[in-house]
């Protein structure tokens, strides 16, 4: 049983960190993931951690480090959000490429302009083709969960890939919470001892990392890496599995809540599940059979799985808490709606885009998403597709 | 420091066969700055024509670790790097006798543009690495656009000559001074025509602890319309000319490696190079004098500046 500890998400995701004790960080501070580095960078003042810290001069060099670290061959961790990710953007595909198993924790905020520091998952989603793992978190406790998590799963044989843990800028990096941390040896042990592969400090076997790869090899190279996330899904569950017979709490590519019995679904990713099951339980005292999914894994994306818990729905709302402009709707309903497609019948699925900047959502809101849902159940049609949620139009 | 015969019967650490233009001063500039290095050392390239032409999969040149990962960060990449061995060595993960060796390569356009301020990062926040920047004057692998490095005048793809823009309007960028107000250890510009000065400099700034920084002039045949056996005749008439000086900043302190018994007018340099074919017309001979006048208070400040106590 962990200690119950109060502290923000960004407390909770620097304990993580130090309880990880990787051997490199090299990071950017960035509103409102500033404060994982900087409590992180009072962990190596005090000696708590063996870490080597470099505090880069920009996201792109944060980055660039942190591939440079982890193809020296060890572990290697960092944190950002927003700008910083998209400053990242050239850098998160080279990791990838030349699988490097780095972990980022990522505060998800809305990207610019108009500047805003808030919680949205523009950032996130903006990097959802860059070839990394992506897990996102609902609370705090989870962000520190899912961290320790994607150690051991970025780092499998069969994986080598880069994780992003997310967790919503404001709403879950800077609340204070309860939650339970794993002791400091729990953890070491959790994750292991970290076995470099090809590393470039083994100069008796000279590497050659970021070669030039034409037409003639790419494309492989490329599959390969599909084929890792592919791989990637059973070590998902199998880490999952083992983290719940140390902490108690488990974990899948996705939660479900009331959805067995349910006719209608609300899915979301991240901090807003917590309204919604609050507003399904209320509908449920109500006879109205909704339920929740809550998405976790991102990337890979747990089709089939997802074909298995809804197709059972006659109507599924998909809350998209950032836009894809022009394209059929946000980033999340794209990919669910389409991984539904196969079935017959398949549920209604309808989009709400919602949240943007970190505006509330607000149990009225997820009222009104139950409300239309209903309407379709009962109907059969779907008056409109995508939905802006909290906005004034 | 090794003489010329140790020189000779070392390794070859890039090795033959890599698709770099015959007469590239670039590969001159790393095979010599390798065979002073010797096998302990990871390399960071930038990417350009040294890294696209050595690397090309499933071959290498690479016969020490190298790592390429973008073209704006190859001292990040090679800090990264650093940092792991710092790291591991502390927590005794690394052989205790065995010490490595840290070089970035980058062109001037991975150096002088695009990669200046991962550079000034990694030199201000004291990494222990060499940082190489081998200038030819342009972005030669895009295909000869205009650097902040190219000097006043020279005709590139993206500063031609025009009927009435006569090349680059510009004077290049002095990034060696940039680099001396980071107050590094060492620091240095060096020529492949003089390979003592140049590996000596390899040796001396390997055997300091901190960030280094070396430029090192890299003629480039094509960039500059010149013949493939000219490489080190141009690099040579760069010091000759003054436009390229070899001097050494140790410590805050300047020394200048060597001085021409006879300071060449730089017109000398510049007839032998079609990019600068059109400053031989009388109606540009301005942009000639305003060249020379540059590349003369350099120097004039560089003897200035070694006198001083």
């Amino acid at each position: 049983m962990g200690k119950p500890v109060a502290m923000t998400g960004n407390i909770a995701v620097a304990n993580a960190m130090r309880q990880i004790n990787p051997d490199v960080c090299a990071a950017y501070p960035i509103t409102p993931s500033t404060e994982v580095m900087q409590q992180f960078a009072s962990f190596v003042a005090d000696g708590k951690v063996d870490t080597e810290l470099v505090t880069a001069e920009s996201e792109h060099s944060a980055m660039s480090a942190c591939i440079g670290a982890a193809a020296a061959g060890g572990r290697v961790m960092t944190a950002t959000s927003a700008n910083g990710l998209a400053l990242m953007w050239e850098m998160l595909y080279i990791a990838s490429g030349n699988r490097l198993p780095i972990v980022m924790t990522v505060v998800n905020r809305a990207l610019s302009a108009p500047i805003n520091i808030h919680g949205d998952h523009s950032d996130g989603m903006g990097a959802r083709d860059s070839g990394w793992i992506q897990i996102y978190s609902e609370n705090a406790q989870e962000a520190y969960d899912n961290l320790i998590q994607a150690v051991v799963i970025g780092q499998h044989r069969d994986v080598r890939l880069p994780v992003m843990v997310g967790m919503d800028g404001f709403i879950i990096s800077h609340s204070i919470e309860n939650l339970e941390l794993l002791s400091d040896q729990e953890v070491k042990d959790f994750i292991g001892e970290y076995l470099p592969l090809y590393p470039l400090l083994n100069i008796k076997q000279p590497v050659t990392y970021g070669p030039l790869d034409l037409q003639d090899y790419y494309s492989e190279h490329k599959r390969q890496q599909a084929e890792a996330m592919k791989l990637a899904k059973p070590v998902i569950l199998k880490v999952a599995q083992d983290f719940a017979a140390l902490s108690g709490r488990k974990y899948g590519f996705f939660e479900t809540y009331r959805l067995d019995d349910a006719e209608m679904a609300i899915l979301t990713l991240g901090s807003s599940a917590g309204t919604a099951r609050f507003v399904i339980d209320r509908a449920r005292e109500q006879g109205v059979k909704v339920g929740l999914i809550k998405l976790r894994v991102f990337r890979p994306f747990p089709m089939k799985e997802l074909q298995a818990a809804l197709g059972h729905l006659k109507a599924l709302a998909v809350m998209d808490r950032c836009d894809s402009f022009g394209a059929a709707g946000g980033p999340v309903f794209s990919e669910v709606r389409s991984a539904l497609y196969d079935l017959s019948p398949h549920p209604a699925v309808v989009n709400y885009i919602y949240g943007l900047g970190g505006r509330d959502l607000g149990i009225a809101h997820i009222e009104q998403v139950i409300r239309d849902l209903q309407e379709i159940r009962q109907t059969g049609c779907i008056r409109e597709l995508l939905t802006y949620l909290t906005v004034r139009e | 420091m090794a003489t010329l015969k140790e020189l000779s019967k070392r390794e070859e650490l890039l090795a033959g066969g890599h698709r770099l233009c015959a007469g590239c001063g670039a590969s001159i500039v790393v095979r010599q700055i390798l065979l002073a290095a010797g096998r302990n050392v990871v390399v960071s390239c930038a990417t350009g024509c040294l890294e696209v032409s050595t690397s090309i999969y499933p071959y290498t040149s690479w016969r020490v670790p190298f790592i390429h990962s973008a073209f704006e960060n190859s001292a990040a990449t090679v800090c990264g790097v650093e940092a792991m061995y710092q790291s591991l060595k502390r927590r005794g993960k690394l052989p205790v006798d065995e010490e490595i060796k840290f070089i970035a390569f980058g062109g001037d356009g991975g150096t002088y543009d695009i990669g200046l301020q991962s550079l000034s990062g990694g030199l201000e926040r004291g990494h222990d690495f060499l940082y190489v920047c081998y200038d030819n004057g342009a972005y030669m692998n895009t295909g000869i656009q205009r650097s902040s490095s190219t000097p006043l005048g020279a005709d590139t793809t993206t500063s031609p000559v025009g009927k009435v823009i006569p090349g680059k309007q510009q004077y290049r960028k002095d990034l060696t001074d940039i680099v001396e107000a980071h107050h590094i250890p060492y620091l240095a510009q060096a020529s492949p025509h003089n390979w003592k000065d140049l590996t000596h400099k390899v040796e001396k700034a390997l055997s300091i602890k901190g960030p280094k920084f070396l430029n090192v002039i890299a003629p480039c045949h094509r960039g500059w319309r010149a013949g493939v056996n000219q490489t080190i005749e141009l690099a040579r008439l760069a010091v000759e000319t003054c436009f390229w000086p070899l001097y050494e900043v140790e410590d805050g302190k300047l020394t200048i490696n060597y001085k021409p018994r006879e300071k060449k007018p730089i017109i000398e340099w510049i007839k032998l190079q079609g990019r600068f074919s059109h400053l031989l017309k009388p109606e540009n001979e301005h942009i000639l004098r305003r060249l020379q006048e540059g590349i003369d208070a350099k120097w004039e400040s560089l003897l200035r500046r070694e006198g001083e106590k």
